[in-house]
């Protein structure tokens, strides 16, 4: 018979407060195998883990049940504890007695109860636990950046600073990411390109990163520290080795149609094209659906120009496969469609138009060179109104935008305002605002700045509707300080709209199994303890992919990201989790229901000679590689047969907890 | 076809031609608008901002009574009434208990009867493009402009058969008998309504924008389905001035069955 010792944790009023700690001590003490049952105010702190360690080697305990939080908060806590007083550390069961009941639970006499059955089916399943070992894993060493905005870039550097390699994988054709649109940052107005471009070209100087632009991340194998990479580089039909980016291609290029994605499409762009003077790598790339040569097989003139002789209409997209010790998401944002948000009239109206838009319109590098004009007409507006959490803030049930906070609107909308106040002092500029937030360092006096030094006309309320009148856009909105309702006959209306992942995320996400909330922001794996890894190990995340963030928020979490990885990538092993699914081979039959149902490709299939009580046979049977197998369990429900076990959660462990809670 | 038909009081007196236009459209249309045998008031949107539940049985009992479980609206105060209230049927247990509760009806309504206003009926059950073959007056040339109003939409929740803030129904309607239809922005915004029994100005004010608006856009009339929008853009007009028509005289006038009446 096994010696199981129980220890109840309080959790100060966590659990005490709904649970009577004490009589669950008390209820199991008289359970099959437990020979001691106690309970202390904070089981977690040292004093409580010395409290487990003397009574481990005091009743020679073979294992122990902590009744406390959840497993992902102090599992590895007690199983350290357990390790330190020459337990097995697989000999400790956790029993939630806080998130799965404490917490959720008002009435102490249903707590209580519930928390008992809760000891009671930890106790059963420890009865039936084995002790384990961990093995170990080589890393790899080096690190996938998803992204190369301003987080994948930062990320990138300060991992190839510590010396490790990183490729940084783009989408676009360019690194830059949308820091790159912006004209001016808040709340500094320093301006974004003169900032950033210094760090994209440390990016491409850098020994140890390697930029693969215009390039997606196809599908990820592996684990922690060995990961496998399959990166599709999109054909440019253009040799990014041979091509210097003069630009005689964009010159000559007589298909000048594409909309100019850089510029939010206020403009065209040629078929070849580089998105922008600084773009690194500096290199052309042609549209497929523009090219003439391409679509038709007519004109070519931009191979015949090319003194590099760089183009090749022949090339086709490459798959690279490469091994990764950590992975970091930095893939981003993009701001909503506004489209669908019919009151405000951006379909209609060119005169309306987004911020990022405005970014372009205000940056000297954008379609109108940086002087701010109407789209429309191409005319100076006199009257400018902005309107505030556009998509954001919304109540969830009308499905008109996001819930959450966009966070950098308030802030870029008085940066805009403040920067047209001060280059056209002749242009009335009023912004609609639900509240004006602006928490972070400097932040409230550079809004001040706009109201009190620049006459920005701040106006609470919300706008109505936007109504075009003979080319003036009557917005109409409550001002709900001065109590009535307000028409203004604006000139250019700017709609702050709300920002949300970038919709390659989705699936990066579902490649990583790595967890996302309903707005598809990446999950954390600890809102408050562990914000740039999320719960799958391995995966890091960098920047707006987590959360809307502004551009000092996201480099502090790109260096945060990075330093998680180097910590990472130091280690020259890892310890493998030993929970892991094996094959009985005596029941096993071979039908690869398994197979099928592993996300991580640790199963495979071997002849061999099976022998067992009146069985001498070759069978195709099924193996685990225990190093690649992270214990999820999918193959021990699909085995038909019952051949399929985990480690340390069997059928047997899992059935004993269930009989525990239902007999 | 035969659908239950819930004309609406005003429909009996102000505004006789929106009711006798569409009996006469439908017929064309080889449909027969079967009145209630019995109806009361919808009590005119005053239901849809109080919280009392006496003043929308009227709606529940014209919701019990309708036959295959269709009620068709023509007059977009009832319709709007009504529908709300079907609504609310549908989603406040609150509302259905009391208003059951008080009614003790043999056999409680079950919320199933779907409210289809006349244009409604037309988009879908017949189709725009069926409307326009059967059209023998194409309407060519002429240029009108919707006026939705603001309830026959709002809440779009409830109401739940367009967009309430870019609106096509009319505009479809108007196409398919064969005028161009002119889009403006103040469509579908409060004509005033009764506020001008307080504030005239306000209606004035309403009206105004609405018919500037439109008149700006090149709108030479405009038709609507509320009978009180019409009342005050005819009669609240100050600085501009434009026909304004129900919807059904139109369609009458298309089907060429406007002179039978």
């Amino acid at each position: 018979m096994q010696k199981i010792g129980v220890f109840v944790c309080w959790c100060g009023s966590n659990i005490a407060a709904t649970v009577d700690v004490k009589a669950v001590a008390e209820a199991v003490k008289n359970e099959p195998g437990v020979v001691v049952s106690t309970e202390y105010q904070y089981m977690c702190s040292a004093a409580g883990q010395k409290m487990i360690q003397e009574a481990i080697k005091e009743h020679h305990l073979d294992g122990i049940v902590v009744c406390s939080c959840s497993p992902r908060m102090h599992e590895a806590t007690f199983r350290k504890t357990a390790e330190a007083a020459g337990l097995n550390p697989y000999m400790v069961e956790i029993a939630n007695i806080r998130e799965q009941c404490s917490w959720i639970h008002k009435d102490m006499a249903e707590g209580t109860e519930k928390a008992i059955i809760l000891a009671r089916s930890a106790i059963a399943k420890l009865r039936n636990n084995m002790p384990l070992q961990a093995g170990t894993s080589a890393v790899k060493k080096r690190c996938l950046v998803i992204g190369g905005g301003i987080a994948g870039i930062q990320t990138a550097l300060d991992v190839a600073d510590a010396g490790f390699e990183v490729d940084i994988v783009e989408k676009r054709p360019t690194i830059g990411g949308r820091m790159a649109q912006l004209d001016k940052t808040f709340p500094t107005l320093d301006c974004s390109a003169c900032i950033l471009t210094p760090k994209m070209v440390e990016a491409s100087q850098s020994e140890k990163i390697n930029i693969i632009s215009y390039a997606e991340v196809e599908k990820v194998n592996g684990f922690v520290g060995n990961f496998t990479a399959t990166i599709r580089k999109k054909a440019r039909y253009v040799d990014e080795l041979k091509c210097t980016g003069c630009g005689l291609c964009m010159a000559k290029c007589p298909a000048k149609k594409g909309k100019n994605e850089f510029n939010m499409e206020l403009d065209n762009r040629p078929a070849i094209y580089i998105p922008f003077a600084q773009a690194i790598p500096n290199v052309a790339v042609i549209d497929p659906e523009q090219c003439n040569k391409l679509k038709n097989d007519k004109c070519g003139l931009c191979e015949r120009v090319c003194t590099a002789g760089a183009i090749n209409y022949k090339q086709q997209d490459e798959l690279i496969e490469r091994e990764y010790g950590a992975i970091v998401v930095a893939t981003g944002f993009q701001p909503i469609d506004a489209n669908p948000l019919n009151e405000l009239g951006y379909a209609e109206n060119a005169d309306v138009v987004t911020s990022l838009e405005l970014e372009r319109l205000m940056n000297a590098a954008g379609p109108s060179k940086g002087t701010l004009v109407r789209p429309s007409d191409g005319k100076h507006p006199h009257t400018i109104v902005f309107v505030q959490c556009v998509g954001s803030r919304c109540d969830e049930n009308t499905k008109r935008g996001k819930p959450y906070c966009s966070k950098i609107c308030c802030m870029y909308t008085a940066k805009h305002a403040m920067l047209i106040r001060e280059k056209y002092p002749d242009t009335d500029v009023h912004v609609f605002y639900i509240d004006v937030r602006t928490p972070g360092k400097n932040f409230d006096e550079f809004y001040r700045r706009a109201v009190e030094q620049y006459g920005v006309d701040y106006i609470k309320g919300q706008v109505g509707k936007v109504a075009n009148e003979n080319g003036k856009l009557m917005v109409q909105g409550s001002d709900l300080i001065n109590g009535e309702q307000i028409t203004i006959a604006a000139d250019l209306v700017v709609l702050a709209t709300a920002i949300e992942p970038d919709p390659t995320a989705r699936s990066i996400g579902t490649m990583l199994t790595s967890s996302m909330d309903t707005n598809d922001f990446f999950t954390e794996a600890h809102p408050k303890l562990r914000p740039v890894e999320s719960p799958t190990a391995g995966i890091f995340l960098s920047g707006v992919c987590q959360g809307p963030k502004d551009i000092p928020e996201t480099v502090a979490q790109a260096g945060a990201a990075a330093s998680k990885v180097i910590g990472l990538l130091a280690k020259d092993h890892l310890v493998t989790n030993p929970c892991v699914a094996g094959s009985n081979e005596l029941l096993c039959n071979g039908c690869s229901q398994c197979e099928k149902v592993c996300p991580y490709g640790a199963i495979t299939y071997i002849e061999k000679e099976v022998r067992g009580p009146g069985v001498r046979e070759v069978r195709r049977i099924a193996q685990v590689n225990p190093a690649v197998c992270q214990g999820c369990g999918a193959c021990t429900v699909t085995c038909p047969s019952g051949a399929m076990d985990l480690k340390g959660f069997s059928n047997q462990q899992i059935m004993a907890e269930v009989d525990a809670i239902c007999l | 076809m035969t659908y239950s038909y819930y004309p609406g009081c005003t429909l009996k007196d102000r505004a006789k031609e929106l009711d006798l236009y569409a009996r006469a459209s439908a017929k064309a249309l080889g449909i027969e608008l079967k009145e209630l045998p019995q109806w009361q008031c919808c009590g005119a949107v005053y239901p849809a901002v109080k919280d009392e539940i006496a003043s929308r049985l009227s709606s529940v009992r014209a919701l019990m009574d309708a036959e295959e479980g269709k009620l068709v609206t023509m007059c977009s105060a009832c319709h709007h009434v009504i529908k709300r209230t079907n609504y609310d049927w549908n989603n406040d247990e609150n509302f259905r208990t009391k208003a059951t509760n008080y009614m003790k009806p043999e056999v409680p309504y079950d919320g199933s009867t779907q409210v289809i206003h006349f244009l409604e009926l037309i988009r879908d059950e017949i189709g725009f493009d069926e409307l326009a073959k059967r059209v023998v007056n194409p309407l060519t040339g002429r240029k009108i402009g919707a006026f939705y109003g603001c309830m026959f939409l709002r809440p779009g929740k409830a109401l739940a058969f367009d967009d309430p803030e870019n609106p096509t129904i009319i505009e479809n309607f108007i196409r398919a008998l064969g005028a161009e239809a002119v889009t403006y922005p103040y469509r579908n915004e409060c004509c005033g309504a009764y506020v001008v029994l307080e504030d005239k100005q306000v209606a004035v004010n309403q009206v105004d924008r609405a018919l500037h608006s439109a008149k700006a856009a090149g709108v030479e009339e405009l038709i609507t389905a509320c009978p009180l929008c019409r009342y005050n853009l005819i009669e609240n007009a100050v600085k501009e001035t434009m026909p304004v028509h129900y919807f059904t005289e139109l369609l009458a006038e298309a089907l060429g069955v406007k002179e039978v009446q």
